[in-house]
């Protein structure tokens, strides 16, 4: 270590954050118009999935319910009949209603869902002017269907849609 | 005394306020915007185009900002304490030549809103008394945090100022005045910073210390003392403080560059061509800009790059490097143009940057002595 190595040392302190304010590249995303991927397994909103038939996979069991440790979601279940049907097998979920002010995205909700209904998306951007727009009803919840014959509830085939749970694979991701 | 001297002396004091506060508002987005790039990021950009319009919102949102005033503190002072900060800060650059002269209306106008013949005096007097605005503000807040940041000011006042005091007699022994104008002048063939790298050299360091800038910020250290003397202060009152502390910086580094930069001349080897301040008076004021503008950079570039340094070890620089080394500094700088004059040989006038730059090195070696012994060999 030589005598003039601290002030050295400071000089190359000095040249390090002009280097970097000359030639480093910024790291900001412009956020509102430039958005960052997210994770795969990056738990946002929730989402209520459907089948491929347009069929919602929630069959109103309330096990997401029970699993909640923060007790967000509210689920109450009616009876499906083949003229007005919602899901496959006896019941669905009349009221799904999860309050996003208590929602800790801890995922428990999905990992208890027998049918896959519930999954937590990537959506992020949550925000409400009051506590009442904090509770997300079912039509909030719910995905998209892509054509108007798939809107639930719907007219189907008796005894077609008489399993409530499908056949599951391990899960891969 | 004519009226129309009145008249321009309240003009000129006006827009030399105006100068100050649009600098101040414009320095804060200057110090955001470089030393976010600085850390790799791009800073505020949003309000107006790159975020000029960011001071007014800023602005803005202070004034909107509700006013807290805490329950038992000695509210004269506590009131006091932030316009006893600004007023120096505006008042100190009474004195600073932003030029030359022009004619308006056959009359001549000076850049200059005084022309003391004992500027510098001047300048070392008003600029010591805003450290009274910084202890009272500590001491009427009736916190910890603050009082320390307060005593904290002080003593570091106490120790930079003698340094600071040297550096400015090293100008007024090289330019044989003690008024501003003069010592611009005595510049026009060679910048003092040429002459004496080693006495700018110090006045920058102290400077630093002088407006509280990283790495001296220890009278409002965030870390430690939850932003010292100002953390009981909240909206307008808060921004006096901050608005005090840029202002101090813009005119600390015109003082820089009148001292030792040539002020508003241009750079010594253009004094003859068209680019001379002698030539058209309206390049003074942008050459001034210019230097301000590298010097404020300096300042914003140390804050990104150096930690703040442990308070002994701040005293001690103070004490025991810089105040002898500027002594030493002043003594080598007088002996040379005293022996020059005396023996008409040149050669003692620039032996002066030659020592005063083997004196520092000397210095250097003492602090890298007492570091390795109070560090038991390892430094």
């Amino acid at each position: 270590m030589g005598v003039f190595d601290p002030v050295i040392e400071l000089g190359r302190g000095l040249g390090e954050t002009l280097r970097s304010f000359f030639f480093e590249k910024t790291v900001t995303y412009q956020y509102p118009e430039q958005k960052r991927e997210v994770r795969p397994r990056y738990r946002g909103r929730h989402v209520l999935k459907r089948y491929e038939n347009g069929l919602e996979k929630c069959i109103g069991c309330s096990l997401c319910a029970a699993a909640c440790p923060a007790d967000a979601i509210f689920v109450e279940a009616s009876e499906n009949t083949d003229e007005k049907r919602f899901s496959p097998g006896e019941r669905f979920a009349s009221t799904y209603e999860i309050n996003m002010l208590r929602c800790i995205y801890c995922g428990f909700c999905e990992d208890a869902c027998p049918t896959e209904a519930i999954v937590l998306g990537d959506n992020y951007e949550l925000s409400f002017t009051d506590r009442r727009q904090a509770i997300y009803t079912k039509d909030l919840l719910l995905e998209s269907v892509p054509t108007t014959e798939m809107i639930t509830p719907r007219k189907t085939e008796e005894g077609v849609f008489t399993r409530s749970v499908p056949e599951m694979q391990d899960p891969r991701d | 005394m004519d009226w129309t001297l009145w008249v321009e002396w309240i003009v000129k004091g006006f827009v030399l306020c105006l100068i100050l506060l649009t600098g101040f508002a414009y320095l804060t987005l200057y110090e955001r915007r470089a030393l976010a790039r600085m850390q790799i990021r791009v800073g505020p950009n949003r309000a107006g185009y790159q975020g000029l319009l960011q001071p007014i919102a800023d602005a803005v949102k202070l004034i909107f900002k509700e006013e807290l005033t805490p329950a038992k503190v000695y509210k004269v002072v506590f009131v006091l304490a932030p316009v006893l900060t600004v007023v120096p800060s505006l008042v100190l650059a009474a004195v600073i030549p932003l030029g030359t002269s022009f004619t308006f209306f056959g009359r001549v106008i000076t850049l200059y809103v005084a022309n003391l013949n004992v500027g510098v005096l001047y300048l070392t007097s008003i600029a010591s008394i805003a450290v009274y605005g910084i202890v009272l503000a500590g001491w009427s807040s009736n916190n910890k945090y603050a009082m320390l940041g307060g005593i904290r000011a002080s003593a570091q006042m106490i120790s930079y100022e003698l340094s600071l005091g040297l550096c400015f007699a090293i100008a007024i022994v090289m330019s044989n005045s003690m008024n501003l104008v003069d010592i611009v002048n005595a510049q026009k063939g060679m910048w003092f910073v040429v002459i004496q790298p080693v006495g700018a050299l110090i006045f920058l360091i102290v400077t630093l210390a002088e407006v509280n800038r990283a790495p001296f910020d220890m009278p409002e250290a965030e870390q430690e003392l939850t932003a010292g003397f100002h953390s009981e202060y909240s909206g307008m009152k808060f921004a006096l403080f901050f608005m005090a502390e840029y202002q101090k910086m813009i005119v600390i580094c015109m003082i820089s560059a009148t001292l030792f930069f040539g002020g508003y001349r241009e750079f010594w080897f253009l004094k003859d061509t068209f680019l001379s301040v002698d030539r058209y008076w309206f390049l003074a004021p942008i050459y001034l800009l210019l230097k301000v503008v590298v010097l404020l950079f300096f300042m914003i570039w140390i804050r990104a790059t150096w930690p703040r340094i442990r308070y002994d070890r701040l005293m001690a620089f103070g004490w025991k490097v810089l105040l002898p080394l500027s002594l030493v500094v002043l003594f080598i700088t007088a002996a040379g143009i005293l022996l020059e004059q005396e023996l008409h040989n040149s050669i003692y006038f620039y032996s002066i940057p030659i020592l005063s730059i083997v004196c520092a090195m000397v210095a250097v070696v003492f602090i890298y002595r007492d570091l390795r012994r109070k560090s038991n060999g390892r430094v």
